[in-house]
């Protein structure tokens, strides 16, 4: 062998480097890493998420208030899109406005090619058309390769009523997606009302589906035979409390006014009816026409999408004078027989609280009838300065009030977003007049239910139905079943007032029915309990408040009516609870040219522009 | 054919149809999804390339015929030819992915002159060194001498490097990186036949230095490369020659890396830059220019030790790895037949890589013998830079696995060249010039 022949192990050599080489980083690829495998299978395998149909909410007596139906999305394939694209028929086809759709399409492609989106990740161009807009479109689907119509549930309401209360379900914000992983973006949730607190219950559970998919995102039939699928779990029905037929007979009455009505079961807290007038049709909150309704929904100057029966509130006028009654008695401070001198007035200092004129002086159950403002300054006065100082005093009689409800805002309740209204601390008063500055005469407005106190509609009722109860109320709620489960977990609380003194403060209140500011508001063929006030409005005319039960033996429900800008309470509050009343307990109002003046009666100025809703269509 | 004289070779016969089949096996493992239910259909890619093995086997079949002096007598013309097809096809041929190499005949037949040049050129080699007399530094040859070492270098051998270096300059033209870097790969006989091995010794310093020229900072390398140069000038200074080339090559190659970083920055074309430093790991561009390799070591490192199983695989039937069926095949062996059938097949092309180095060198023709390192040389440096780059050795080059890799005119040029080889061996005992 020469030196030349000798280079062939120098050649085999190289070769078996080369080879040696391969083999090493093969046994990396191969055996010793394991990454590889999972980006393969993120690659191949694509997890169908199956959506759940959301559960229905239906009214105490099973009738629906909300259902589903489906819609459908456009989805784009952006890699699809090959062919110069017919929009103008495209558009046409499913009557979709040109120039959104060319807008979407092109924000789509823009994220395609900034790399945010996959090229093969379908994305919708068009949301939420319906079975019906989608018709033609279907039929000629195969035209437009690049597209394809994706199922989704869109929430559908049979009458146009309790939007505020139900809410509506929207796709989930970046804020949710981090705190929850249940969601994935695009998913819908529920965003206010009963949509929001029982979402959990609504929603059901989604399921996945594993699948084959190529490069571009073709599906090629089930992963390990499914072995990995999950399936989706219907969303439960709820069945609310809300009473279909006083709820949209209350929505009625309170067309073209603004207020809340909030009826409650007092004996289970459950809320029959919730009204916020304005409100507006929750159906244009579904579907396409979401963004535009909204935008207009919001631009209303009469608030409509602003649920007035839990907001901050307003004083709660005489109404509060049942409380004060109640504590009066309750700390001993009062008695049936303790009367007050009415001279027309209270006089505090240089300062004169009217009061207008009646045969005195009252009698605690006449004082309730007549409504002396007289006779709960006094009282009030009396009632602080029962504790050994002004702060004290103050302090206990606040703790009767709050444990009506009164300044809270039902923590363990389940509708969203109730709002505390106002029942001051003794801070508050420290903080204007100076700690030791303030004596009960210099809040003595707090007597005759003004001054700084806030409550809404949903309080009050609250407030009306421990009273009719006798002294204790159960959390007042919206939901009554899951499915067939009833729900229990809305605790009893105790107002701490001994039911017997409560007693003499329903007798007043039936004679404010009978022989009172309530008879105008009396319901024919039962007994009941109310109490008018007037909310005084340094802004304009003065809100009308009313709060009732009956029947007064057996109290079957309670209503608290707040109509603003309506004047003295009698006058709209009074026939409205009354109405309410009617209808709840015998189904039918026999009335008809009281509900028609009612119904007819125009309080607000409404807004042209916006979507709300006209008595016609309800 | 079944003369007395006649040894046929079978086992680079069989490595050969071993490897031709698994690989249309693979082909049609990743191109399955064109199927439309007729197996042997001309519409898709593997119906294709079957009716190619059809055809190369036939032209196998037909080289074992031929009079064995026909190469060594044709080689001149055949030589030519292909010098006049690499010239032509810079004039009328069609640009394929930036390259202008090939003559687009239809969409489905193309024509590579650079496949045909290297069979040529190895042809050519090997009748010019085939001579008798030829050598690269006989006496006379002396060109000059460089302190006391005489370089040499013979006219017959001025004239072989010009053999190569023509047609080699032709394919650079054409901008194919792969195709020249194949074709470079014959140098490699003429190391075989003499030439000095500090060319190639050169050529490997010079491709270590620029990965670490983009890995770590120029001024360091190049005291490294100073430092060993002036350690070697010591260890050498018995010849002042030696001493002097020792100093001369650190100096030139300072200025190499000098000069290659200002190319890399400032003169190399973007895709040129990325495909370097996506390789030396530098760049991170999973969605870009390393996604075709990504996605095919995806596929091979999914494979696992023993693969997924023969048309199991979900990256290979489901087309996640571009051009799989072309250049990157590699990953559908890797990813259905796992570890094992990956290094059967390296095993498969190393042996025959040595087979036909071991075989030539039992050559009496001294023509059969350049030929088959010719041929050797060829397969070694497309197999290095293709299935490298399926696993992220090697910088994405465009470039066949040989008769694995889908494509007629790629499988028909490797099996001409390999049984030309055959054919030769064949009549080994023959002298042939
Ligand atoms: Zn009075």
């Amino acid at each position: 062998m020469n030196e030349s022949e000798n280079k062939k192990w120098i050649f085999i050599g190289m070769f078996a480097f080369v080879g040696i080489a391969f083999l090493a980083k093969l046994s990396v690829l191969q055996i010793f890493d394991p990454t590889y495998k999972q980006i393969a299978n993120a690659n191949a395998i694509r997890k169908l998420t199956q959506y759940p149909a959301r559960g229905y909410i239906l009214d105490r007596n099973g009738e629906v208030l909300v259902y589903n139906e489906v819609s459908y999305d456009l989805m784009v394939v952006p890699a699809e899109l090959g062919a110069p694209l017919d929009t103008m028929a495209l558009c046409g086809l499913a009557d979709i406005d040109i120039a959104d759709f060319r807008k979407n399409l092109q924000n789509i492609q823009d994220q395609v090619k900034a790399r945010k989106l996959g090229k093969s990740t379908p994305s919708p161009v068009v949301k939420q058309m319906s079975k019906l807009e989608v018709a033609t479109l279907e039929e000629r689907m195969y035209e437009f390769p690049a597209f394809f119509l994706q199922p989704r549930i869109l929430r559908r309401y049979p009458k146009p009523i309790a939007a505020n209360i139900l809410g509506y379900i929207s796709e989930v914000d970046d804020k949710k997606l981090k705190e929850d992983p249940y969601y994935r973006p695009g998913d819908y949730i529920g965003n206010t009302g009963i949509e929001k607190s029982y979402e959990e219950v609504l929603r059901g559970k989604k399921g996945v589906k594993n699948i084959f998919v190529d490069n571009k995102g073709n599906p090629h039939g089930s992963y390990m035979n499914g072995q990995y699928d999950t399936a989706s779990v219907a969303g439960q029905n709820l069945t609310s409390t809300l009473d279909i037929l006083i709820q949209e007979y209350g929505e009625k009455l309170m067309a073209h006014k603004k207020g809340a009505i909030v009826a409650i079961e007092p004996e289970s807290g459950e809320i029959l009816a919730m009204v916020t007038a304005p409100s507006y049709d929750p159906n244009l909150l579904v579907g396409r026409g979401i963004r535009k309704n909204y935008g207009k929904l919001v631009m209303d100057h009469n608030l409509p999408l602003f649920n007035r029966a839990i907001m901050d509130g307003y004083p709660p006028g005489s109404t509060f004078k049942l409380l004060n009654a109640a504590i009066g008695l309750q700390l001993g401070v009062l008695t049936p027989a303790t009367r007050y001198p009415c001279g027309g007035g209270f006089r505090v200092g240089g300062h004169v609280v009217g009061c207008h004129s009646h045969p005195g002086p009252p009698d605690l159950l006449f004082s309730i009838q007549t409504s002396c403002n007289s006779y709960y300054c006094a009282a009030f006065r009396d009632i602080v300065n029962h504790g050994r100082n002004t702060e004290e005093g103050y302090i206990t009689w606040r703790k009767y009030i709050t444990a009506f409800g009164l300044g809270t805002n039902f923590p363990d309740s389940d509708i969203p977003n109730v709002k505390s209204g106002l029942v001051p601390q003794t801070t508050f008063y420290d903080k204007w007049y100076g700690r030791g500055k303030w004596k009960p005469t210099t809040i003595i407005s707090l007597g005759i239910g003004q001054g700084e106190l806030k409550v809404n509609a949903l309080q009050l009722a609250n407030m009306t139905a421990a009273l009719a109860n006798g002294g204790w109320w159960i959390t007042p709620h919206l939901g009554k079943k899951v499915d067939n489960e009833s729900i229990r977990l809305f605790k009893r609380n105790e107002t701490g007032i001994n039911p017997e003194y409560i007693g003499i403060v329903k007798e007043g209140m039936q004679r404010v029915m009978t022989g009172g500011t309530g008879r105008g508001a009396q319901i024919p063929g039962v007994t009941s309990g109310g109490k008018t006030g007037t909310a005084q409005n340094p802004h304009g005319e003065d809100h009308s408040v009313f709060v009732c039960f009956a029947p007064a033996d057996k109290p079957k429900i309670a209503v608290a009516v707040l109509v603003e800008n309506a004047g003295f309470g009698a006058t709209w509050a009074g026939p409205i609870a009354s109405l309410m009343i009617e209808k709840y307990l015998f189904r039918e109002v026999k009335r008809p040219d009281l509900e028609k003046r009612i119904m007819e009666g125009v309080l607000i100025k409404p807004d042209p522009a916006s979507p709300t809703i006209k008595p016609s269509q309800l | 054919m079944a003369r007395r004289d006649t040894h046929i070779d079978w086992l680079m016969i069989v490595l050969y149809l071993f490897i031709v089949f698994f690989g249309w096996m693979n082909v049609y493992a990743a191109s399955q999804m064109e199927s439309n239910g007729e197996f042997f259909s001309l519409s898709t890619s593997y119906g294709r390339q079957l009716l190619w093995i059809g055809i190369s086997l036939a032209a196998a079949f037909g080289i074992m015929f031929f009079n064995s002096y026909f190469f060594s007598a044709f080689a001149y013309p055949i030589y030519g030819l292909a010098l006049l097809f690499l010239g032509g096809v810079l004039i009328v041929g069609q640009a394929v992915a930036g390259s202008k190499s090939w003559f687009v005949i239809t969409e489905s037949l193309k024509f590579q002159p650079s496949e045909f040049g290297k069979f040529a050129t190895a042809l050519v080699m090997a009748k010019f060194m085939g001579e008798k007399s030829f050598s690269f530094g006989g006496p006379g040859s002396t060109l000059f001498h460089f302190f006391d070492l005489p370089v040499k270098l013979s006219r017959e051998g001025f004239f072989a490097l010009a053999l190569f270096f023509v047609p080699a300059a032709l394919i650079l033209l054409e901008n194919d990186t792969g195709s020249t870097i194949a074709f470079a790969a014959l140098f490699l006989v003429f190391y075989r036949e003499g030439f000095t091995g500090l060319v190639l010794v050169y050529a490997l310093l010079a491709v270590v230095l620029l990965i670490s020229t983009v890995l770590v900072d120029k001024f360091i390398i190049i005291a490294v490369v100073l430092g060993i140069a002036a350690l070697l000038a010591l260890l050498l200074r018995r010849s002042r020659g030696l001493m002097a080339l020792a100093i001369l090559s650190g100096v030139v190659f300072s200025g190499y890396v000098y000069g290659t970083d200002y190319l890399i920055n400032n003169v190399l074309q973007k895709h040129q830059r990325d495909r370097i430093l996506v390789l030396v790991g530098k760049v991170k561009d999973p969605k870009g220019v390393e996604y075709n390799v990504n996605q095919s070591k995806i596929a091979i490192g999914s494979g696992g030790l023993v693969g997924k199983g023969y048309l199991e695989g979900t990256q290979t039937r489901y087309r996640f790895v571009p051009k799989q069926y072309t250049d990157f095949i590699f990953s559908a062996v890797g990813e259905e037949w796992g570890f094992l059938g990956a290094s059967l097949l390296i095993l498969a092309y190393i042996g025959l890589l040595s087979r036909i180095v071991l075989n030539a060198e039992r050559q009496k023709s001294r023509f059969s013998r350049i030929y088959g390192y010719g041929v050797a040389s060829i397969l070694f440096a497309h197999i290095t830079i293709n299935i490298g780059m399926c696993i992220g050795l090697v910088p994405t080059i465009g470039i066949p696995l040989p008769m694995f890799s889908y494509g007629g005119s790629s499988l028909f040029s490797f099996t001409i060249l390999i049984f030309t080889f055959i054919k030769l061996d064949s009549k080994r005992s023959a002298i042939l010039s």
